[in-house]
């Protein structure tokens, strides 16, 4: 069979399995459309989470970014994974135990106020857009990749399908459906890292192999040793060290931790389940699946540098490997004969101060694609990582989208606008403003507003650890905080982090004026300027806070019940009417 | 709920030993993580034994630290079913 018969056939696999549990579980109830009914079981809500959470900038561009940046890479890999922690400690048993559908909803209620509502939901969509634009970015680059079309093209297809499920399924569809989309990542994932782990490092285990011994040259090496080799050589940074300066990294992956933890669509997830209990049992499922792919994800960046290099270097143009052309006409990877000598070469920043000219440039993403290409895997493992792709894509596309369609039909409409909205009017006007947003998040994935798909959605989180995470922890954590500190938190966090991200990337700031760049640490990055906006928005609600009246008697109370997971009067109804 | 105070101050005896735990749980986190993977990695790296051939701070900075988080919810999930099954016997015993 050729290759596009493979893809063809798990790609249409696996769609005729989500839109058949798509269709079986269709919603009815706003309830249903919400929360998936609220007895989701915490084994099949933590493979839900897991596939809602890696997302298609997890799946195809993170390994390639590690390959890239090296140890620079692990903010990525604690940044993800450590706001898990956070969010599983921190907010979501406490978030479950209060018992409504979406987190505007909780700040609704704490801070006693439609004007925090209303900051809430402005937060929540601004953070959803932002996130659902990589999504779709991904989309894009996949069905481009496969079936020869252009980006735009494959955009408008991964939106459609999207539509069909999020739109009309809402929770009750979409978590079933990444139940089915997990398994799909984790094997396509997996499959092609155990294979190059074999051929690299004689070990099938590729996390073993990645601490192990290089054993496809003449004598074994240390495998990080022949990494770091291969990088010196051609003028780049260590591998195992980096280039990031430590307080940026440190910023970074504070940003990205806190920041996982405040995404709401994450956090809705967890409303799917019986109670308190399930909640964290659910969160330990999660945390594991996304264990899985988090440790493969270093391994295959890694192995995927070393082949390519060690495939490509100095080689002549000629003999080329057949994959090398297949990428090359999607524009993923380029060579230009500088130098005249018919030979690839790839150089670093040191080689290229040196005089010698880079010839070879490849964009991050292609090291999970051309990964099984390169190691000369089966066709059907390529086939397989092609649905893995799409369904790391879709799942996260869909989530957001729900929490999108929910923000604005139940917190915006219902609770703001009309809050005599009879139940079916809700639905659809989620569906009416699902389509929206989807509409947004298609245009800006043809138009991406930066380069990679990975650091559009750096930038999300940046904004959901500057708003939501420090109002919701404080929330829950303190019976003094009121409304005023949290609007004006909230307001100042966004309004700060987004102003700097937006002056940097947008209206040409350079790198000199980041943050404390002048003190020799080289600053901080719009990227984990989150991080500061997150200390500015704590401060400032603190500050607020005491200057103004404390919270009424019933707030201080909701509060005492949301920290005890067993107490009554709060309602134990997943959805508040 | 007859006895309001008792029930008050068990709430706060079971809020308190929430806090401690997480205070211990959030320690580990951030030792593993931000600590051992980027402030002190240098210090690691030059000082502690290697993990197979890798650097012991690149290694936590990559793994170690993902694996240390499944370890920590498994451990918060276990602690807090005590905790809960502890302070609801007491409840119950008013």
């Amino acid at each position: 069979m050729s290759q596009d018969t493979w893809n063809f056939l798990f790609i249409g696999l696996s769609f005729a399995v989500y839109i058949g549990i798509a269709v079986r579980s269709r919603a009815a109830s706003t309830k249903e459309y919400y929360t998936a009914g609220g007895g989701v079981s915490p084994l099949a809500n933590g493979m839900a989470t897991a596939a809602d959470w890696m997302s298609a900038a997890t799946f195809i561009s993170m390994a390639g970014l590690i390959a890239k940046s090296g140890y620079d890479g692990s903010r990525f890999l604690m940044g993800w994974t450590g706001g898990f922690v956070l969010l599983t400690v921190l907010m979501v048993p406490f978030l479950r135990k209060f018992g409504k559908a979406t987190v505007p909803d909780f700040i609704g209620d704490r801070y006693y106020s439609n004007a925090a509502r209303a900051v809430a939901v402005i937060c929540a969509i601004f953070i959803c857009l932002t996130y659902i634009m990589g999504q779709m970015r991904g989309v894009g680059i996949v069905f481009s990749q496969l079936f020869g079309l252009d980006i735009w093209q494959g955009v408008m297809i991964g939106g459609a399908i999207v539509f069909f499920y999020a739109g009309l399924g809402g929770m009750k569809g979409i978590t079933y459906t990444q139940v089915a989309q997990y398994t799909v990542m984790a094997f396509s994932y997996t499959i092609p890292a155990v294979f190059i782990a074999i051929a690299l490092t004689h070990n099938f285990i590729p996390q073993l192999g990645f601490i192990g011994d290089y054993t496809a040259g003449e004598n074994a090496v240390p495998f990080l040793e022949k990494l770091n080799n291969i990088n010196t050589e051609l003028g780049f940074s260590t591998y195992t060290d980096g280039s990031l300066s430590r307080l940026d990294m440190f910023c970074i992956t504070a940003a990205l931790m806190c920041g996982t933890a405040g995404l709401p669509h994450v956090i809705v997830r967890f409303f799917t389940v019986k109670n308190v209990k399930a909640v964290r049992r659910s969160a330990c499922w999660t945390l594991t699946f996304i264990a899985v792919i988090y440790l493969t994800a270093p391994t295959i960046g890694a192995f995927a540098r070393v082949n390519l290099l060690e495939e490509l270097q100095d080689k002549p143009y000629a003999e080329k490997p057949e994959w090398f052309g297949q990428f090359e006409e999607t524009g993923q990877m380029t060579w230009k004969d500088e130098n005249k000598d018919g030979k690839i070469q790839h150089f670093g920043p040191a080689e290229i101060a040196k005089g010698n000219k880079n010839e070879l440039n490849f964009k991050p993403d292609i090291m999970v694609m051309a990964n099984p290409h390169m190691a000369g895997l089966p066709k059907w493992v390529i086939g397989l990582l092609m649905a893995g792709c799409i369904a790391a894509a879709l799942s996260t596309a869909a989530g957001l989208l729900l929490v999108l369609s929910t923000s604005i039909s139940h917190d915006l409409m219902k609770k703001i606008v009309k809050p005599d909205l009879t139940d079916k009017e809700e639905i659809k006007w989620a569906r009416i403003a699902s389509l929206g947003s989807l509409s947004v998040a298609i245009y800006f994935g043809i138009n991406p507003p930066a380069e990679f798909i990975a650091k559009t959605v750096a930038f999300a989180f940046g904004l959901a650890a500057s708003s939501f995470f420090p109002t919701l922890v404080m929330g829950i954590f303190s019976k003094r905080v009121n409304k005023q500190g949290a609007i004006a938190g909230m307001a100042c966090g966004i309004i700060f982090t987004a102003s700097y991200i937006v002056y940097f990337q947008f209206l040409g700031g350079t790198k000199d004026q980041y943050f404390f760049a002048s003190d020799g640490s080289g600053g901080i990055s719009p990227e984990g300027i989150g991080f500061v906006g997150m200390i500015l928005n704590f401060a400032v609600t603190i500050i607020v806070s005491h200057l103004t009246p404390a919270p009424p008697k019933e707030v201080v109370e909701l509060v005492e019940q949301v920290r005890e997971p067993q107490a009554e009067g709060v309602t134990q109804d997943a959805v508040g009417h | 709920m007859s006895d309001r105070e008792g029930s008050g101050s068990a709430r706060s005896h079971y809020w308190q030993a929430n806090l401690g735990w997480l205070a211990l749980l959030l320690g580990a986190w951030f030792v593993v993580s931000l600590g051992c993977g980027i402030l002190w990695r240098d210090w690691l790296d030059d000082n502690f034994p290697k993990v197979g051939t890798a650097p012991f701070g690149f290694w936590m900075a990559q793994q170690g630290s993902i694996i240390s988080f499944v370890l920590i919810l498994i451990a918060y999930d276990r602690i807090m079913a005590r905790l809960d099954a502890k302070f609801n016997k007491e409840e119950a015993a008013k």
